[in-house]
């Protein structure tokens, strides 16, 4: 058992950080999903979040997009506590989220998707023509070939559909963006789309948690990555420090670094 | 990812099933004018339906010898299915977000009958302020408008507060406000009504006629075809605006034309049909002036004048206001709407509140008519309403389906049954009838749906 609970992320910059995470604890039931889980995010920075299935990822950054508010804990916006109890607390916070189901009402067109819950109005309407022009203009930075913003996104691709739901957590000045499996369900040309997204966002100043099962994407793409295992935060190492086979033990063991042993790691590739 | 399942490809080999080679047909025959079609831009299941509906009309007024087509009897129609048609708007609202309302019919027989008492008992009786007083009608609708509201709103609250399906609820709701009519009438039939109120049954009162008479149906034809073009206009202007692709100018003044075309054509056939013979000699006296040997045009009834309004109002907080959105939406995707931000729980709320609100306008619309609150009022009407949302082409997995549409569904319902009533077939078989075509409209929609999407 390790009971090593990191309450400063290993190599994190001195300054403020745009979100903090204090000992998030979620339960469900009489199962603990998330453990007292600490976690920063700075602005204009990638954290990996990495982890193999049901250990609280997901749950954790749910707290964070105001999906599943945490049963203990503080959640600290630009070094204030935040009371963050539904989706839209969270956004007016400037956190948006990129859900890994995508959370697209698919019987509605691109632009209804786009502004859903943050519809634009004018003389007591919706006004849709000015919905579709900004989404005709935040979909074509993502994917210009995208010509369908009248069809249910029902019947759009999965690469069109992930512009969408892309569109709309950037369409808002997002600070802080949580992406869960971005590029899950993408093939290579549209995962190279996301990842010069994600670059670009990160050079504007956005903060953003890449959860992801593929390493190499979150080597590719991190500065630092927080690795949770059965709820808990094994530890958070800086990209540059470790090997992926020191991650890739931390997820399947459950140890930091530096109480993996070489047979242990070796035994990886087993 | 790039691991191609088994068996994955299959649907691809099969032989089409004969339904399907069906729809291929009718597509195949389709294709020539699927062009022009896109650039009208209508909803084309809106148009089957229209077209269905025009097979119906005409089956039946062959088979009738021109009874069914006649002025009277499509007067009779549009009264018919108004009570129908107004609270269809609302079920489509509730079936959109994968709700039922089961308790409409005993609703409407609750509030129609609590309607009742207030003109005729309370009002004039326990408040002893008479009968008959001018704003007696306006209070008592405002009344059941309210009051519909609350006991939907109440029924709502359950369902989206309190966790339980809509299914049960309203179910419980069906027997709760049906018993409560027998607790407090004890089997009584309430009646008379004020008279004003019963003119919005669109019945006649001595020269008082529930209808607007030729000139002001004429006039709100006329305000109608106004509005169809001013929306042509604004909508285009807007597209301009954002640079987007507007209609072929062919194809808006067709679009324009046609629906301006039946508003006034139903104006035509509404003032074709002429008052009652004495009603007419009457409101002649009235007037100071001999009966025209065509008789009195009656014009579009109030009933038809009340469902225009709903239907446009509900239409209105459909497609032009967030709440109609966020119905879609839920509808569509619960989850993705509540993570979007929406409140999911006060929305369904507000659709039973809305229903329940219907209800009353409906109760309104038919006490008004029988000029009596009578304890079996809207017996079964959950049954018609729900089939005529279906009929119109919204859909029980959530999240399709439109106003318009069911009101066309409530028209189809009662075309049927006055085409049979005409024709002397039985209540029973008339149900059988009703029942099957709600099955394979539903059935052939589903199939049509499938090779679309």
């Amino acid at each position: 058992m390790i009971s090593q609970q990191p309450s400063t992320p290993i190599a994190a910059p001195a300054r403020v950080p745009l979100v903090a995470l204090r000992d998030i604890q979620v339960s469900f039931g009489g199962v603990r999903a998330v453990a007292g889980v600490t976690m920063d995010l700075h602005a204009g920075e990638v954290v990996g979040v990495v982890g193999g299935n049901g250990a609280g990822k997901t749950t954790l950054m749910r707290t964070l997009s105001g999906a599943r508010p945490p049963d203990a804990g503080q959640i600290l916006v630009n070094g204030q506590p935040v009371a963050i109890g539904n989706p839209r607390d969270a956004k007016a916070l400037g956190i948006e989220t990129i859900y890994q189901t995508l959370a697209l009402a698919d019987n509605l067109d691109a632009p209804a998707n786009v502004f859903l819950g943050r519809e634009l109005t004018g003389a007591g309407s919706l006004n849709d023509a000015a919905m579709e022009s900004a989404t005709r203009k935040v979909i074509g930075r993502l994917n210009p070939n995208f010509k369908n913003f009248k069809t249910p996104v029902l019947r759009l691709s999965g690469g069109q559909r992930q512009a969408v739901a892309i569109a709309r957590a950037i369409h808002f000045n997002a600070r802080a963006l949580i992406m869960d499996e971005p590029t899950a369900a993408l093939g290579p040309a549209e995962t190279a789309q996301v990842h010069a997204l994600i670059r670009q966002l990160k050079s504007e100043g956005i903060g953003i948690f890449l959860v992801s099962h593929d390493i190499h994407d979150v080597f590719d793409l991190s500065e630092r990555i927080s690795v949770m295992y059965h709820g808990r935060l094994v530890g958070t190492v800086n990209k540059n420090d470790v090997t992926t086979d020191e991650v890739l033990g931390m997820i399947i063991l459950g140890k930091p670094p530096t109480k993996l042993t070489s047979q242990e790691l070796a035994g990886l590739h087993g | 990812m790039g691991v191609s399942v088994p068996g994955e490809a299959t649907t691809e080999g099969e032989p089409a099933p004969p339904i399907r080679s069906f729809v291929e047909l009718i597509r195949s025959a389709l294709a020539p004018v699927a062009g022009p079609l896109r650039s009208l831009e209508v909803d084309t299941r809106m148009l089957g339906m229209v077209g269905a509906l025009a097979v119906i009309w005409i089956g039946f007024d062959i088979v009738s010898g021109g009874t069914f087509l006649s002025p009277r009897n499509l007067w009779n129609l549009s009264v018919q299915s108004a009570s129908i048609g107004i609270m269809a708007t609302g079920m489509v609202l509730i079936i959109v977000s994968r709700n039922i309302d089961l308790s409409v019919g005993s609703m409407l027989g609750f509030l129609g009958y609590t309607m009742a008492m207030f003109q005729s008992v309370w009002i004039p009786q326990n408040l002893g302020l008479g009968f008959e007083q001018p704003y007696t009608w306006v209070v008592t609708l405002i009344l059941g408008i309210v009051l519909g509201a609350a006991i939907g709103g109440l029924q709502g609250f359950v369902v989206a507060f309190g966790g339980v399906p809509s299914f049960i609820v309203t179910l419980g709701g069906l027997l709760i406000w049906r018993g409560l009519i027998f607790r407090y009438a004890q089997g009584q039939t309430i009646a008379p009504l004020d008279t004003t109120f019963q003119m919005l049954g669109g019945g006649t009162v001595g020269t008082r006629i529930g209808a607007l008479g030729d000139t002001l149906s004429w006039a709100l034809g006329l305000v109608l075809c106004v509005a169809i073009v001013y929306a042509q206009i604004t909508s285009r202007r807007r597209k301009r605006r954002y640079g987007f692709p507007v209609r072929p100018m062919w194809a808006e003044v067709l679009v324009g034309g046609v629906s301006c075309g039946v508003v006034l054509g139903t104006v035509l056939v509404a003032n074709s049909y002429p008052l009652p013979p004495n009603v007419a000699e009457q409101v002649a006296q009235a007037r100071g002036i001999p009966v025209p040997p065509g008789g009195i045009p009656t014009g579009i009834a109030f009933p038809v004048v009340i469902m225009l309004i709903v239907t446009l109002v509900v239409t209105f907080l459909a497609t032009r206001r967030r709440f109609g959105r966020y119905v879609y939406a839920i509808g569509g995707n619960p989850e993705a709407a509540a993570l979007a931000g929406i409140n999911v729980r006060r929305t369904i709320m507000l659709t039973f509140a809305l229903m329940g609100s219907l209800a009353a306008v409906s109760a309104t619309v038919q006490t008004a008519r029988l000029n009596a609150a009578v304890t079996s009022l809207g017996v079964q009407n959950e049954l018609d309403v729900i089939s005529a949302a279906v009929i119109g082409g919204t859909s029980f997995s959530g999240g399709i389906g439109t106003v318009p549409g069911a009101i066309l569904g409530a028209v189809v319902m009662q075309s049927l049954r006055s085409g049979m009533v005409l024709l002397l077939v039985d209540s029973p078989t008339q149900d059988i009838v009703v029942g099957i075509v709600l099955v394979v409209a539903v059935g052939l929609d589903a199939v049509f749906r499938r090779r679309v999407t």
